[in-house]
């Protein structure tokens, strides 16, 4: 099947399973104890106003009109109230997703760049030195969950070497460029303020470290087995025996192989990176989606949960379908052979 | 009555060559680093109101004239801002860790892995792409954001945290034994067996199942380390536990707002976190290899 | 080409498997060799040491391959890319093995064709190399050479991905080529043609060849003259019709026994016993436990090559010769 065949089939299924898990959102939502009308306006409040605003609300409706309604919403853009804020939901996360977006955008390209180097470094220096070290580091790194290495990291960093600052977005004394777009980096340079995008990119860089060691370590790990692997593969000897330099052996014939694997995984990377996002947001006092969540989640915000967990589903639906992408692209195999063959 | 037992012994390490297979987990160090550090957890686990100096800590205690003490030889780990060792309350943590995950596990992998083999041995049949299709939807959203939402709709304690994690990992396990069992669907021995007459039920758990038992148990040993993060991901926002129980994610993120001057109410607890993932991350990894030799 | 006493030995994690055993071989210019034995006799496992591409668990524990007056196995990385660009090359047996899965098979042709006839001092154009993929693809008989240049490898058939190999290994040799049972993965339909081309090219360009099969047939036919390997060790030499009609080593005559007949009656035997363990093999001639006129120096040392009719037909066993 062509590439396009392909794109068409897997953007397909996913809009399919972005359905489903709208459909489970929902209804586990409104299934749940509690009384959200009651929630929102409070105990103390005349009969006819909970009428009125359960009508609202359409709560009074059954479960699969209340759905349909919600979709309808939803595909115009309309996330629906928050019950604490008032606010529209799509406002607040418009106004939060940019900021974990571009921390996240960050840690992806470190982890891209980072598994890349020690992973080729691991691999080329197979059963030495490097590729020792290497792994240890790997091993102790894979094991430390990202708020915890959000904590070293800070702790070491921030507090104790004063490298790098320990929270926040900018330094005392940098006045904020106006918001714009919501993104913090982006916002600096549109406002032509280069010293407060360098101060930004600077309190960027432990967290977004903190996001991305552990998948950085495992791809360079994977990248590293699949080229120890590959190696003794027949088509490398191959190439050996016909005096091809070793450079291009490794950085042509070895290398791609060796990613397929890698590049697949990245798609679970992201998304770990956008739930870690979360935890490590609340470290460093990052502004983004996390200050949302924590509203939302610790006071049952139910418009906004479901808002969240589908907004970030769409997300990581999307990124997925790219990697698959990338995948078939480097990989003719995959997309070339039919299924069950 | 002994012979029997030793007699069932033998016949299950021929079946499974667990000899061949301890000698290749041997020779490899990391994975008997694993290894130990794994069943050192779970002695610890197991064993915490012995082992820990001050199991009262553990529980409601207050002791505010000790409060923020450093590390030193009578609180090893120091004391945080209520006056409870850490040390001890680390101790603990570890049983409300494993516990967790073994919990989780014992819920999920049973009704994974035999969602996953009637999905692949019915493979391109309705029932098949009724399960993926539901395990798909799952699968659709970041794990720690799926289950913070659950966790968040259910009242926050350790044990709807529980839940929220069962809830949103069992589809891992479907997917998995999924490809391989629809894999070997194909195999001979497979179609050897049906032309033979054996039902669906022996096929399915007597020859498939036994083939992907490598994968299965590698994952359930990573998985034990994934849980444990999740768990205290979710204590950590306070989702999970609530104080003043010791658990290890609560713990870290009590500490956190008296960083970095008593840092090690943070520190320590998460690396025992760490510590406790990297053993069983370890540990899987060696029992992963075993299998892979297997497959070569 | 000579190789003398080589001995190779992979370290797993059994133990050190002593493959090769101290192996004699002798190729010379223009002449085509034939090396048979059974699987895991190290045919595989010496024909790599030549080209040094062994596994990275190989340790070469002595012995040297004199390739026009210098010692392959001493040489230097610049000598030895040269020894493979352009004198001694290979084909594999496993033709969906040796061809990497990621690329077209255009990339890996002009690189080959890069690096082999272009040197440092003509730069040649991508125009040129695309002609010279097409005469190359031409030369081993592949219909529609344009397509098969645009597509990948599992896009093929066996015998095409063969005859892709076969290509690229004559772009890059001048001298020997060596064919480790290039055929026996393909179908028998194919097999013939392909062994037909290879002596056809092998002929026009007048290249040394070394020949491994497991097939005494396609051997037969081929080549002037044949080695007998067993276990790690070179049992037999000698030229082809004399190997076929006067076998002498005990395991040549069992090998040539064991082949199925069309005539006469029974079932062929087979010899009795299995290869060696090569973590521990046995001691002296390592065909002792399986030969039925073993005698006392044979379970001692093992025995080296005699020479019986003093015209090239020699023999590794004591009961051709004394110490």
């Amino acid at each position: 099947m062509r590439m396009s065949t392909y794109i068409i089939k897997r953007t397909l299924l996913v809009v399919f399973s972005l359905f489903g898990l709208s459909v489970l959102v929902f209804v586990l939502a409104r299934v749940l104890p509690g009384d959200p009308v009651r929630m929102m306006l409070g105990p103390r409040v005349e009969p006819w106003v909970y009428e009125q605003t359960k009508k609202q609300l359409r709560l009074d409706k059954p479960l699969y009109e209340q759905y349909f309604y919600w979709l309808m919403d939803v595909f115009q853009g309309n996330l629906g109230y928050s019950i604490l804020t008032r606010r529209s939901v799509t406002a607040d996360i418009l106004e939060y997703l940019p900021a974990s977006l571009e921390l996240i955008f960050l840690g992806a390209i470190f982890q891209v760049v980072g598994a890349f180097l020690l992973g080729v470094i691991a691999g080329r220096y197979c059963y030495k030195w490097p590729d020792n070290v290497v792994r240890v580091i790997s091993y102790i790194g894979i094991s430390i969950p990202a708020f915890v290495m959000a904590i070293i990291l800070q702790l070491i960093f921030g507090h104790i070497l004063k490298w790098f600052p320990i929270q926040g977005v900018v330094s005392r004394g940098i006045p904020m460029p106006p918001k714009i777009t919501n993104f913090y980096t982006l916002d600096c340079l549109i406002a032509g303020r280069f010293d407060a995008f360098l101060d930004v990119l600077w309190h960027m860089i432990l967290p977004a470290l903190a996001l991305c060691l552990g998948g950085m370590l495992q791809d360079a790990r994977i990248i590293r087995s699949g080229m120890v692997e590959n190696k003794d593969k027949d088509y490398i000897s191959m190439a050996m025996a016909q005096g091809l330099p070793e450079r291009l052996i490794m950085f042509k014939y070895l290398l791609k192989p060796s990613i397929i694997p890698a590049v697949t995984v990245l798609g679970m990377d992201i998304a770990a990176m956008l739930a870690n996002a979360f935890l490590v947001e609340m470290v460093f006092n990052w502004p983004g989606f996390s200050k949302l969540g924590i509203r939302f989640l610790l006071n049952t915000d139910l418009n906004g949960i479901v808002a969240l967990v589908l907004v970030i589903g769409i997300i990581y639906s999307f990124v997925n379908v790219v990697v698959d992408i990338m995948v078939a692209y480097l990989d003719p195999r995959i997309r070339l052979m039919e299924r069950g063959e | 009555m002994k012979t029997s037992l030793m007699n069932k012994l033998r016949e299950i390490e021929a079946r499974f060559e667990l000899k061949r297979k301890w000698y290749r987990f041997s020779r490899s160090p990391l994975s008997i680093v694993g290894l130990i550090i794994s069943v050192g957890t779970i002695i610890t686990a197991i064993a915490a109101p012995w082992i820990a100096p001050y199991p009262k800590h553990a529980e409601l205690y207050t002791g505010l004239g000790e409060r923020f003490q450093p590390p030193s030889l009578k609180y090893l780990f120091g004391t945080d801002h209520v006056g409870r060792d850490v040390l001890s309350r680390t101790i603990f943590g570890f049983r409300y860790s494993l516990t967790m995950a073994a919990v989780v596990l014992s819920l999920v992998v049973p009704v994974g892995v035999v969602l996953g083999l009637i999905a692949g041995y019915y493979r391109g049949t309705w029932i098949d792409t009724l399960i993926m299709r539901i395990a798909d939807i799952f699968i659709a959203v970041p794990p720690l954001v799926l289950a913070l939402a659950i966790a968040a709709v259910l009242e926050p304690s350790v044990f709807n945290s529980m839940i929220a994690v069962s809830l949103m990992w069992w589809p891992w396990y479907t997917r998995m034994v999924y490809n391989t069992a629809s894999a070997l669907r194909n195999e001979y021995f497979v179609q050897a067996a049906e032309v033979m007459g054996a039902g669906s039920f022996h096929i399915i758990f007597k020859e498939i199942l036994p083939n992907c038992l490598g994968p299965i148990l590698t994952k359930v040993t990573l998985d034990v380390g994934w849980v444990i993060l999740l768990g205290s991901a979710l204590s950590f926002v306070g989702l999970g536990a609530q104080p003043p129980t010791p658990d290890l994610g609560t713990m870290v993120a009590e500490g956190g707002k008296y960083m970095p001057d008593s840092w090690w109410i943070s520190i320590f607890p998460a690396i025992a976190i760490s510590i406790i993932i990297l053993g069983f991350n370890l540990l899987g990894d060696g029992i992963r290899d075993i299998f892979v030799e297997e497959a070569r | 080409m000579e190789i003398k006493d080589l001995y190779v030995s992979y370290k797993t994690y059994l133990g050190e498997l002593k493959v090769l055993n101290g192996v004699n071989l002798k190729v010379g210019e223009g002449e085509k060799v034939g090396l048979i034995g059974e699987s895991g006799c190290g045919k595989t496992t010496t024909m790599r040491a030549v080209l040094r591409i062994l596994a990275a668990n190989a340790i070469i524990k002595g012995g040297c391959i004199n390739f026009k007056g210098k010692d392959i196995l001493r040489m230097n990385d610049k000598e030895l890319s040269e020894i493979r660009r352009k004198h001694v090359t290979m084909i594999f047996q496993d033709p969906t093995a040796a061809l990497n899965p990621v690329f077209k098979v255009k990339d890996m042709l002009s690189d080959v064709i890069r690096f082999s006839i272009g040197s440092s001092s003509e730069k040649l154009t991508k125009e040129k190399i695309h002609e010279m993929c097409l005469k190359v693809l031409g030369e081993v008989a592949l219909p529609d050479p344009e397509r098969v240049l645009d597509s990948y490898p599992f896009q093929l058939s066996g015998g095409m991905r063969q005859r892709i190999c076969i290509a690229m290994s004559l772009t890059a040799a001048r001298d020997l080529l060596i064919a480790d049972e290039p055929t026996t993965n393909l179908d028998v339909t194919i097999q013939d043609q392909v062994l037909r081309l290879i002596k056809n090219l092998v002929e026009e360009r007048k290249l040394s060849v070394i020949l491994i099969s497991h097939a005494l047939g396609a051997v037969r036919g081929t080549v002037d003259r044949v080695y007998v390997m067993y276990a790690g060790n070179m049992v037999e030499a000698a030229e082809t019709n004399k190997l076929f009609s006067e076998p002498l080593h005990p395991y040549t005559q069992g090998l040539l026994q064991s082949v199925p007949k069309l005539t006469g009656t029974g079932f062929s035997e087979g010899i009795r016993g299995h290869i060696p363990d090569y973590v521990n093999p046995p001691p002296g001639c390592r065909f002792h436990p399986r030969c039925d006129y073993a005698k006392e120096v044979c379970r001692k040392e093992t025995p080296p090559f005699f020479d019986v009719d003093g015209k090239g037909h020699e023999v590794a066993c004591w009961l051709y010769g004394k110490r």
